[in-house]
């Protein structure tokens, strides 16, 4: 058995998990970072549209401050996010953006005099101001006030994914991937590490740290329909959930995406409707503006999901041998703008769909896309339940986001959290020894070797990992989609319950020696059905809408009883999950109101939580 | 009636004494807008779990399905079975070390690239948290992007004959690589420090010019561009060099 000692174990190479990995040796201390896939693979790279920050350089972002990044932040999040850290957040921004700049990020800069620019389908004209020219420029994105999506072409994730893996092989930091973390070490109260499964030979070796984050990104291959890679399966999620300790933030809150392609559900970006992109649907008319006058196709994501879904339920669908789905038009933005700003868009188009986004229509629907959901931390980073243990990126519930996140500000978040969090992960670090019991490692280690073992010979029985995957994601798609209510929220658990017990008895087909994948499936999948039951449990006892939880038969949202974030831990040996509950912000800069967008009813609080005590 | 599609794949698992380097056949029925990545999963979930090869984004944007495709270096989940022979036949790519059936190791290839590369930004200016950032022009940092572009799938080097015959070769990425810092601002490199690093039999100077990388670029970097301008650049730096002498 091979033993790796650092004293940074950061578990995620994607964005995050390398900005944290970055701040922590530049500070002088030692880290490894795993991953699934060589880092630039990881999924920050997907991200198309761009990062927010208030640098109010161009035209349409004239005016912009920290103050209106925030205000939009929190009205997005329909004040479920603790406000504390989404000011922490926006004040950083615009630093982190520069610094990325300095790094190597090719940000699209500043063009100065006259260009068009389209909204609503219709053309307007803007004038970019000479004393701009070539700083780093910004898009339109849903739900904000101003133009503050600062992007590269639409390869924005990539272009900052291989700065920053430039950065942490500029400084020598030890990055492996094809390397899995299957479980945590820890005693109950401390965390001092993670046992790994190689993905090159199938070995296990163990990783002792001081200190452990984990980055491993969403969840949302849970779910049938997402727009995540498949490794954003939620093992970081399962391992933290197996302690026994460690918090899962919010379960219920999930995003959709308005723009999944029919049938892959690859996501084309939000940067298409910003651009002016229109929705059109079975009669080739739009529908947004008659649901949501002012913004239209530019309303937060759960906004106009919901309408897409509720516009298609009243028979206005497009029927196709996958099921309904609406189509986005972006043939009036032109060659030009769709060959230069829109390629990877015109990329997807024409080699999963055999389509010219040009001269036709994509064919979309919602989809599952985001996890605000995640590891619950402190400001600093700091997981609830585990010392020593740090989470960041969409993995975390750190929580800026709440109930909904803005397009935009979670690729902004992977970088300023990352290095928010970075630095409390140093000043942890400062002066901080630990000791590793032999026997809890050993123990740690012997456990999960039986169980690959179990797996291997069949001692639990031989449930297809494969099929119970599948039933995993039918019965959310079922029950924890756009739209919630109470019955199928009681079915959807129920089901889960009968897919806990399968789960338990999964056995393989094939020898599981080597890279083998049927393996790594098996080992993730009762932590995935542990996942989609918090989701499950929490979604059903939230009788509220508030973000991205509609609950067709609780449409208000209640600030009165409900200005509360989910807290879901999983006790060693327990069936089921248990909720407790906690205020979701002490500072109230903003307090709660109507986001003036997505309509519905609010019932007041009569206080606000935590402002007293 | 749907297709029959026959695929043979390459299968051979290192970590297993009791697996030899083969073809196996199987069998599937075609779906409406079938990927080689839907094609390959079912395969997987439905007849022989054991079956290794990669997937990440499915979206063709993170370069980790690279397999030669019926001969050619591709990316497998942009790849329509529509558009091809019922007949398929799957292999690893060359060049790099087989992790078993279809996958390979592209990922410490290009770890090592960067380190040889030293693909990063060199600069002596210190990043000022107070200070509005350096102004660039747009039209250069689209050209950096253009460049920034390469998914390190390592198609290109598979496609390569100078890759294939000698494993010193850096091969079309990294040489795409050098010259995205080449048009950088930021990096302050001089030509004679880029020479030291790709002005040798291999780098630069190995390329055959007969441009199989770019035909197979899943992301049609202008690799031909890209190697004809170092070619020139490094080939004046060489006489310079010459006549310090
Ligand atoms: C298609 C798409 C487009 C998007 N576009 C935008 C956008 O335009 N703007 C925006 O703000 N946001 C966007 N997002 C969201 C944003 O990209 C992600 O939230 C963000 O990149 C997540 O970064 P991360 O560092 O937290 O995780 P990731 O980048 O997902 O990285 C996770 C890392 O963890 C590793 N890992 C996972 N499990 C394990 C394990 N058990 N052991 C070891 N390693 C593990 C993986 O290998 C990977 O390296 C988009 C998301 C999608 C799906
Ligand atoms: S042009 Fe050069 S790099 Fe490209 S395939 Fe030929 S020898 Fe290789
Ligand atoms: S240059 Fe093109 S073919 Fe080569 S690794 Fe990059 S994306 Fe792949
Ligand atoms: S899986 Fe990402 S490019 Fe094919």
């Amino acid at each position: 058995m091979q033993t790796f000692y650092s004293d940074l174990l950061v578990i995620g190479a994607g964005l995050s998990g390398e900005r944290i990995a970055v701040q922590a040796a530049e500070a002088g201390f030692s880290v490894i970072v795993l991953s699934i896939v060589p880092a630039r693979r990881s999924h920050s790279s997907a991200a198309q549209g761009g990062m927010q920050a208030a640098l109010g350089n161009c035209a349409m972002g004239k005016g912009d401050c920290p103050d209106v990044h925030f205000a939009d932040t929190v009205k997005g999040s329909d004040w479920g996010c603790d406000q504390e850290v989404a000011r922490l957040f926006a004040d950083t921004a615009p630093i982190e953006m520069r610094r990325l700049a300095h790094w190597g990020v090719p940000w699209n800069r500043v063009v100065p005099g006259k260009s068009h620019y389209f909204k609503g389908g219709e053309k307007f004209e803007k004038v970019e101001e000479a004393d701009k020219e070539g700083l780093i420029t910004a898009r339109s994105f849903g739900g904000t006030a101003k133009w503050r999506t600062c992007y590269t072409s639409d390869g924005t994730g990539h272009a900052v994914m291989c700065t920053m893996d430039n950065r942490c092989a500029e400084l020598g930091i030890d990055v492996r991937d094809r390397t899995e973390a299957i479980a945590l070490i820890h005693d109950g109260s401390q965390c001092f590490g993670a046992v790994v499964r190689c993905l090159r030979t199938g070995e296990l070796h163990t990783y002792l740290a001081k200190a452990t984050a984990i980055c491993t990104g969403g969840f949302g291959r849970i779910y049938k329909a997402t727009t995540n890679a498949v490794i954003c399966d939620g093992g970081g999620h399962a391992i933290a959930m197996d302690t026994g300790v460690a918090v899962l933030g919010n379960p219920e809150a999930i995003q959709f995406h308005p723009t999944g392609i029919v049938p892959t559900d690859i996501l084309v970006t939000e940067g298409c409707r910003g651009d002016g992109g229109t929705l059109l649907d079975a009669n080739k008319e739009r529908f947004m503006h008659i649901y949501e006058p002012d913004k239209a196709e530019l309303a937060s994501r759960d906004v106009v999901s919901r309408w897409m879904t509720h516009h298609m339920r009243q028979g206005k669908g497009v029927h196709s041998p996958y099921g309904e789905h609406l189509y986005l038009d972006i043939r009036h933005l032109g060659d030009k703008h769709i060959s230069t700003k829109l390629r990877e868009v015109d990329d997807i188009c024409k080699h999963f769909l055999g389509i010219d986004a040009r001269t036709q229509l994509i064919p979309v629907r919602p989809t599952q896309h985001y996890t605000m959901a995640g590891v619950r931390t402190d400001k600093d980073g700091a997981a609830y339940g585990l010392k020593g243990l740090f989470s960041a990126g969409e993995a975390a519930c750190w929580d800026m986001h709440g109930f909904n996140r803005l397009g935009g500000n979670s690729l902004a978040e992977t970088v300023v959290a990352g290095g928010i969090i970075g630095k409390k992960v140093a000043e942890f670090l400062q002066g901080f020894e630990v000791s590793f019991s032999t026997a809890l490692v050993r123990d740690a280690v012997t456990k999960q070797q039986a169980r690959i073992d179990a797996f291997i010979k069949g001692t639990n029985g031989s449930e297809n990992v494969y099929r119970v995957r599948e039933a995993l994601q039918d019965a959310l798609m079922d029950g924890c989609f756009v739209f919630r209510n109470g019955p199928d929220l009681e079915a959807c658990v129920k089901r889960l319950q009968e897919i806990y017990a399968r789960s338990q008895k999964v056995g393989l087909k094939s020898n599981g020696l080597g890279a083998n994948h049927e393996l790594a499936a098996a080992l993730k999948i009762q932590g995935q059905v542990k996942l989609g039951m918090c989701i499950a449990v929490a979604a059903l006892a939230r009788t509220e809408s508030r973000g991205s939880h509609a609950r067709e038969d609780y449409p208000e949202r209640n600030d009165r009883d409900w200005l509360k974030r989910t807290l879901a831990v999983w006790p060693e040996g327990a069936d089921m999950p248990v909720l407790s509950y906690e205020h979701p912000s002490r500072v109230w800069e903003i307090p709660p109101g109507d986001r003036g967008y997505g309509g519905g009813t609010i019932i007041p609080a009569e206080k606000l939580p935590g402002k007293d005590d | 009636m749907a297709r029959l599609l026959k695929f043979n794949i390459f299968r051979y698992n290192p970590q297993d004494e009791n697996s030899t380097p083969r073809m196996q056949e199987f069998v599937l029925e075609e779906t409406v807008n079938m990927t080689l990545f839907i094609a390959l999963n079912r395969l997987r979930e439905e007849q022989d779990p054991s079956l290794i090869f990669d997937f990440c984004c499915r979206a063709g944007i993170c370069g980790a399905c690279a397999m030669v495709i019926n001969g050619r270096p591709g990316l497998a989940c942009q790849t329509k079975t529509a558009d091809m022979d019922p007949d398929i036949t799957l292999l690893p790519l060359p060049v790099y070390k087989l992790i078993g059936d279809l996958s390979v190791d592209t990922g410490a290839w290009f770890r090592a690239m960067y380190q040889k590369t030293e693909s990063w930004v060199h600069t002596t200016k210190v990043f000022d948290p107070t200070q509005l950032e350096e102004r660039m022009d747009n039209a250069v940092a689209e050209q950096i992007y253009e460049l920034e572009r390469c998914v390190e799938c390592g198609c290109c080097v598979a496609a390569c004959g100078t890759a294939r015959m000698r494993d010193d070769f850096m091969g079309a990425a990294a040489l795409n690589r050098v010259a995205r810092f080449v048009v950088d601002p930021r990096d302050e490199r001089t030509d004679k420090e880029y020479f030291e690093v790709i002005g040798t039999d291999e780098g630069i100077f190995g390329c055959m010019g007969l441009l199989a990388c770019e035909d197979v670029c899943p992301k049609q970097l202008p690799l031909q561009n890209q190697l004809g301008f170092l070619r020139r650049k490094m080939g004046i730096t060489a006489l310079k060099q010459l006549f310090r002498k």
